[in-house]
């Protein structure tokens, strides 16, 4: 009997085409992502990536919903003029606490990957107000509406614990302090700014949107954009040692 | 009452009570809005479902009148009739964000019209919407008829065919209102996904148990790719979409995975849904429609056994070439570049399998603008069948990734591809279904050559901009500087955009036409004589 015969048993029985299908389309899959969860090499050692602060992960839930990464990518390549124009390439654990991914597939806004620190506070209000008052070649929208919107502090203890049960390390002590956090970080004489100071480290503390007045959503977002790729201190990081 | 009936009314009206307390105690206005809009469709579904009940006569259609399979063609003409109305709308919404990106202001700076929540719209309303109407609608009408049985299931067709555009009107309003889980092609949010899983696993049933109680000894290879398509988007979809809602009562989740582990699901999702929804989906239109249109057999039968086993097990591999010199390990990636490099002789033996169906009829080209358009969609496929695995080599992505190239070679497959074949299928589909003339050839030859034009536009106008941009951003000054700054790359992206607008705005006409030429076609078109056998004039 020859091979195209055999493939007979196929093309006559529904439930036996069924399942060589799925085996078939199973074997690429589980090849290459089971063992990015088992490899320890997949995710490098490093020091200083930390959870979200409160305050940053609501902006970072304000950059999702307005379909940032759309035309930002945050991923740096290992190419010359990347490196040169962004910064060091991104490290696969400087996005391990990301749920989701926000790496992005298309440029048409720069690279914000380490976009922290690069700009003021105050170019960041004018600029997400109206992107052409700044730079006038621009093609991104205008987000008015984030400057009038205060935030809900409400259901942020929420966000940190559904954080925690997909994988986000937050301790007791951050969520227990999440809505006072939440305001600390905005406001500098907030007897509460040194305690969030030490639940997360080297997390900025200061009146993002400039304006006086609860949080709002322009602060949660300028607060999540100052702080991209500016967890890890690459002067000690230690390449060798992560080469895979 | 047959229990089919008795049971989805009844499950209905308990979701249609569920939903009104979700909508009264939901957390979020989006998700309230999905709830309210959840309970009049599930009490207008029972009302429906009971006034059919009270229709129809005390018998169900039966399988088979006078020796010949009734076919059940109802849910079809529907999902047809939904095809047109979400391609004329996603083409439109292509339209608009494709304008925004060459003037600005369009995006007129209100929070539900920018680019960043109407590109999701579009991206779902060509894909998902319009395109899985066309694979829904040729799926049930090609194994009615290669299994010569009537659609398993009474009422379970119906609830696919209108489950599914509810949820695509989930997803839709949902994009508008910031409801994304910012997974691209995956953007809806845990209570669609949930509508959509229970939707999908009827889809599969349905076709499963057609397939079983054919009267056909052999599974024709069209069911193989549906089959395919249908059994892996339902894989793809419970891989990539685990989540945790942050309340039950609202639209917000995060998802289960994370960074690295996070992109890898992602573009093993995003690349098979390239791979299998606008791939093997519609080679099994391919395989059905064009042999049919040409009344010439498919060229080579071994060839499409190979041509299903390589293409399927090839695909699955290549979704790493989407993170080429990202924080994907470098495995990985080259496993994805290796794959994606073979998936070209699968691809290419498809669509020499396509194209030699021709062999003896390539004359009907001249005279039937409707297989043109078919063979001109298989020449697409070829197209950017080969310049996907082009693009995935890992120097050239360095150059291409990021950049409008990308975008450029994606709509060179769903316009030129995915839109031509789907477009053969339903004026092919449409005069079947209502046994109907097609209205007039000479329609379809303007929509033809009108988006014909209007694609090559747009891609050439992506491949400018693209390499464009990605060689400025690498270009050094002889003093070792980078000679651009990113916003000078931006200023030189301006002209190809509104050439690439002009493109989409001709396609756009084509598809107005089309729907024109349908809507005669149903209302007004003369009652054909021989079912699926439309006389052939010339289109001159």
């Amino acid at each position: 009997m020859s091979l195209w015969n055999r493939h007979k048993v196929f093309e006559k029985n529904s439930i036996i085409l069924i399942v060589g299908i799925l085996v078939v389309i199973a074997i690429g899959g589980l090849v290459e992502i089971t063992p990015l969860f088992y490899l320890k090499s997949t995710i490098e050692v490093v020091d200083g990536v930390r959870p979200y602060t409160p305050l940053e992960l609501a902006g970072r839930n304000i950059y999702v919903r307005e379909g940032c990464y759309l035309c930002h990518s945050q991923m740096i390549r290992p190419l010359r003029d990347e490196v040169e124009r962004y910064g060091h390439y991104s490290l696969a654990a400087e996005s391990m606490y990301d749920h989701p991914f926000q790496w992005g597939s298309k440029r048409t806004g720069p690279d914000l990957a380490r976009v922290g620190g690069k700009y003021s506070d105050d170019w960041h209000v004018t600029h997400l107000i109206n992107p052409r008052s700044i730079v006038p070649q621009s093609v991104m929208p205008g987000y008015p509406s984030l400057a009038k919107t205060e935030l809900d502090p409400s259901d942020i203890v929420a966000h940190l614990r559904t954080s925690r049960a997909v994988g986000v390390p937050y301790t007791e002590d951050q969520i227990a302090n999440a809505v006072a956090d939440l305001k600390a970080q905005t406001d500098p004489d907030n007897p509460g700014s040194d305690a969030f100071q030490k639940r997360y480290p080297k997390a900025l503390v200061r009146n993002f949107d400039g304006k006086a007045g609860n949080p709002t959503e322009l602060d949660a977002l300028i607060a999540y954009l100052q702080m991209l790729g500016t967890l890890v201190d690459f002067k000690l990081y230690n390449e060798k040692a992560n080469l895979r | 009452m047959t229990m089919g009936e008795a049971g989805l009314a009844s499950g209905l009206a308990v979701f249609a009570f569920v939903s009104l307390l979700g909508a009264a105690m939901g957390h979020d206005t989006a998700f309230s809005f999905h709830a309210a809009l959840a309970c009049v469709a599930s009490l207008v579904s029972v009302v429906v479902i009971g006034n059919r009940y009270l229709d129809r006569p005390a018998e169900l259609p039966p399988a088979e009148i006078g020796g010949r399979p009734n076919y059940n063609l109802g849910p079809i003409k529907f999902a047809s009739a939904m095809a047109m109305f979400w391609g004329i709308a996603g083409f439109t919404v292509g339209l608009i964000i494709a304008t925004q990106l060459a003037w600005p202001v369009l995006n007129l700076d209100l929070p539900w019209t920018t680019f960043g929540r109407l590109r999701p719209l579009h991206t779902s309303a060509v894909i998902f919407a319009f395109g899985g109407n066309v694979l829904i609608a040729t799926s049930f009408y090609v194994v009615q008829k290669t299994c010569r049985t009537r659609l398993a299931g009474d009422l379970a067709p119906w609830f696919v065919v209108v489950g599914y555009n509810f949820f695509i009107l989930i997803a839709g309003t949902g994009y508008l209102l910031g409801v994304t889980q910012s997974k691209e092609y995956a953007e809806p949010e845990w209570y669609a996904d949930l509508w959509l899983t229970i939707v999908w696993v009827t889809y599969l049933l349905v076709f499963l148990m057609t397939l079983v109680k054919r009267k056909e000894p052999h599974i024709f290879v069209a069911n193989w790719f549906y089959l395919a398509f249908i059994l892996t988007i339902a894989v793809l979809h419970l891989g990539n979409n685990p989540a945790l809602p942050v309340s039950f009562l609202g639209s917000k989740s995060y998802i289960a995975w994370g960074g690295v582990q996070d992109a890898m699901f992602q573009w093993w999702y995003g690349h098979n849904a390239v791979g299998f929804f606008l791939t093997a989906g519609f080679l099994a239109i391919m395989y059905y429609f064009i042999p049919k249109r040409a009344e010439r057999p498919v060229y080579s039968y071994r060839l499409s056994i190979i041509h299903f086993w390589a293409l399927i097990f090839l695909y699955i591999w290549a979704g790493p070439h989407h993170l080429h010199y990202t924080a994907l390990p470098d495995w990985a990636q080259t496993l994805g570049m290796t794959f994606s490099i073979m998936l070209w002789m699968p691809s290419w033996g498809g669509m020499i399998n396509g194209l030699m169906t021709l062999s003896g009829a390539w004359d009907k080209l001249r005279t039937d603008p409707v297989l043109r358009m078919m063979v001109v969609s298989v020449a697409f496929y070829g197209m950017s069948t080969f310049e996907g695995p082009m693009m995935s080599i890992k120097v050239v992505n360095s150059l291409s990734h990021y950049t409008d190239w990308t975008i450029g070679h994606v709509h060179s497959g769903a316009l030129g591809w995915v839109g031509f074949v789907s477009f053969g299928a339903l004026y092919c589909l449409v005069p079947w279904l209502w046994n109907r003339q097609l209205y007039s050839l000479k329609l379809v030859n303007w929509h033809f050559w009108i988006s014909t034009i209007g694609i090559v536009l747009y891609i050439s106008a992506m491949w400018v901009s693209g390499i464009l941009q990605g060689l400025m951003w690498r270009a050094y000054t002889s003093l070792g500087f980078l000679e651009y700054s990113f916003i000078e790359s931006v200023e030189a992206m301006h002209p190809f955009y509104i050439i690439r607008a002009a493109g989409g705005a001709l396609f756009l006409v084509g598809a107005l036409i089309m729907a024109f030429n349908l809507w005669m076609t149903v209302n007004a078109g003369q009652a054909s004589e021989t079912e699926g056998a439309g006389a052939l004039q010339p289109a001159e």
